[in-house]
């Protein structure tokens, strides 16, 4: 009878093993070190890393929208029915006749463009505090790598209705895995060497884009690529743990804990005292008389900043969903395509590079980047500039060159081909390997690299002439995706604007 | 012993060397023959041999679209001849414009023939085989193509 009594108090216990709210900084690292889901993270952080400015949240709001998407992709997994007859019919059911159906779809969609929004930000600011220096070049990859997971399931994502957008998207999504044979067909080896037609076949599983798609993608949405993107995350964080916190500058010696424009409780290393293990951030052994020096607890300081990007994502998704739908087009129609057919905006950029050459864009250019970006923090080793916006001296002046430059040369090219056309306008019996070769985006990718070299003889810095490219590459992509997405018109005609377009 | 005499391997050390290898050997063969699986032995998909109808229903300098089979039958004084209208770029349905086609996803443009004027398009629309049933109707073959300019006549 006396133990039914107690029953509360001691689940309550046996669930947290503290069983209050933490009143000491002793028991305020045991609530973070003793708790599954908090001892992820140190028991004190550095009171740089909590400024808002530094980071704006946007890791964390990435991991938001993540575990947002999972809730409610789930949910909808209840209804959805991956067939290509039943398909668009269930998501019709979801949105209406489910009840919450359509929010809910609202909601998995909203946060998904926020990640994918968010998690292109994230890698901007981490570029531009020079955060991948050594020791987080590793981290730097794993990020890469989860920017492409994310990306691709955002692709997977929209193909699941089969709606238009999701039945062209697939056959152009296909193709371009196709296009390597766009060269070797140029080149007259595809009978020997086509990989090209390898990669179409697992993403189709059959000639043509049918049932054996869907699941495939379906099987890649839902399973597959979440997975990968939850283990690689597990070891994005678990790096940043690893590798002392988040990027910072080193202390001035003795300095002063400011934190918000007041004093906050600071460690302070008495020599009386002695600190537990779970004191400890890194390093080889407990360092007696020699702590921290500007770290908070994480309780409850971190937690809250935690919690507060947790809500502004979790309201910003929320308004957003109730506000706008999440579209549906007409049903997949195999005979006719959307004029234009146009991808969602984070594809659009590429859209107009695949408008050149299909390999190029579709392929070579994508890789380009992907290994240039991977690259960065093993040939730019010099440390200095960590944690700080524009931290080393002439940065934020080669920024805005940079900016100056990629706006000026990503215009001129587009005005160019939309006055003048390209290669095959002039030469219509030219042979495919030039126009892979030599099109406005090959020229892009040359001009800037160009430009970065220049950066580079200039300043004798490998940091500045990374500020360079990166900045070019950030700003071409902004421009062609507002070009594609608000200039680009039936049968990828220049129009300025939508209301301009030719009705049918 | 010479600094040019190479290092000797002592046993212990070979067999850790052996059996690591051979351990990462069946691993990735095991991977690779996992690999085979999703990629498939058939290729499933519709049959793409479309009977068009006799050929009296087409008259000298016809054109007929066949939007659901994607392709275009032309008919002129040498014979009839048939052009797809799936874009070689990314396989996007072409549709026919002024003086040719216009693809609606990344601007090629192909005349009349289906040769490409302008755009991504790496190759021509290809020309696809024509021949007769046994009951005097019209076959497309899609899944073969014949030369441009090659005409089947009646
Ligand atoms: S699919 Fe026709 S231009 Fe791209």
């Amino acid at each position: 009878m006396h133990n039914l009594h107690d029953l509360p108090r001691t689940l309550k216990e046996s669930c947290f093993r503290l069983g209050k709210t933490p009143e000491s900084e002793r028991e305020e690292s045991q609530a973070t070190f003793h708790n599954l889901f908090l001892h992820i993270h140190s028991v004190r952080v550095h009171v740089r890393t909590l400024r808002p400015t530094l980071t704006f949240g946007l890791g964390l709001m990435a991991t938001a929208s993540f575990i947002i998407t999972i809730i409610t992709g789930v949910l909808l997994m209840v209804y959805y029915k991956p067939s290509t007859d039943l398909a668009y019919q269930s998501i019709k059911d979801i949105h209406f006749t489910v009840s919450t159906g359509r929010f809910i779809r609202n909601i998995h969609r909203w946060s998904a463009q926020l990640m994918v929004l968010v998690v292109l930000l994230h890698m901007a600011r981490v570029f531009f505090t020079a955060s991948y220096k050594k020791p987080r070049e590793f981290n730097w990859l794993v990020g890469l790598g989860l920017l492409v997971i994310t990306l691709a399931l955002s692709f997977t994502g929209y193909l699941l209705p089969w709606d238009q957008l999701a039945y062209w998207a697939i056959t152009i999504g296909s193709n371009i895995a196709n296009s390597p044979r766009e060269f070797t067909d140029a080149i007259g080896i595809t009978k020997f060497f086509d990989p090209g037609g390898l990669q179409k076949r697992l993403l189709l599983g059959a000639n043509y884009v049918g049932q054996d798609a869907l699941i495939r993608f379906y099987v890649l949405h839902i399973f597959v690529l979440p997975l990968a993107l939850v283990a690689l995350l597990g070891v994005h964080f678990w790096r940043i743990r690893k590798d002392g916190g988040l990027a910072k500058p080193e202390d001035p010696p003795g300095g002063l804990a400011e934190w918000g424009g007041e004093r906050r409780p600071v460690f302070q290393p008495l020599a009386t005292k002695t600190y537990g293990l779970m004191a400890l951030v890194k390093g080889k052994r407990p360092p007696v008389n020699r702590g921290p020096e500007n770290t908070v607890m994480s309780w409850p300081h971190l937690f809250w900043a935690e919690l507060s990007v947790f809500m502004v994502t979790v309201a910003t998704t929320l308004i957003l969903s109730y506000y706008y739908d999440a579209p549906l087009k007409e049903l997949a129609n195999a005979a006719v395509p959307e004029n234009p057919a146009k991808a969602p905006w984070y594809f659009l950029g590429l859209q107009e590079l695949v408008s050149y050459s299909a390999f190029m864009g579709g392929m070579l250019i994508p890789m380009i980047v992907l290994v240039g970006l991977a690259l960065i923090p093993f040939l730019d080793r010099r440390p200095g500039g960590e944690g700080t916006w524009f931290g080393t001296s002439g940065e934020r002046s080669v920024f805005w060159q940079s900016l100056l430059f990629a706006c000026a040369v990503t215009v001129g090219m587009l005005a160019f081909t939309v006055n003048y056309g390209w290669l095959r306008s002039w030469f219509p019996n030219i042979h495919q390997v030039w126009i892979i070769a030599i099109n406005p985006g090959s020229l892009l990718v040359l001009i800037f690299a160009a430009w970065s070299l220049f950066i580079l003889k200039r300043n004798d810095s490998v940091r500045l002439s990374a500020v360079a490219l990166f900045t070019c590459f950030l700003v071409s992509f902004t421009l062609l995706t507002y070009f594609a997405t608000v200039h680009r018109g039936p049968n990828w005609h220049f129009y300025w604007w939508p209301s301009q377009w030719p009705v049918h | 012993m010479s600094r040019l005499d190479p290092p000797r391997v002592n046993r212990r050390s070979f067999l850790t060397l052996a059996s690591l290898g051979s351990f990462l050997a069946a691993m990735g063969t095991a991977a690779a023959g996992m690999l085979r699986l999703p990629n498939p032995a058939v290729l499933p998909g519709p049959v793409r041999r479309f009977k068009l109808g006799p050929p009296e229903q087409f008259s000298a300098g016809s054109e007929t679209a066949f939007t659901d089979q994607n392709l275009v039958l032309f008919r002129d004084d040498e014979g009839f001849y048939a052009i797809s209208s799936t874009c070689t770029h990314l396989g996007c349905t072409v549709a026919r414009s002024k003086d040719g086609f216009a693809c609606p996803c990344h601007g090629s443009r192909f005349n009349s023939k289906g040769g490409v004027v302008g755009g991504p398009a790496p190759r021509p629309l290809p020309w696809l085989e024509v021949s007769r049933a046994a009951n005097g109707d019209l076959i497309v073959n899609a899944d073969n193509e014949v030369p441009e300019g090659t005409r089947y006549s009646v």
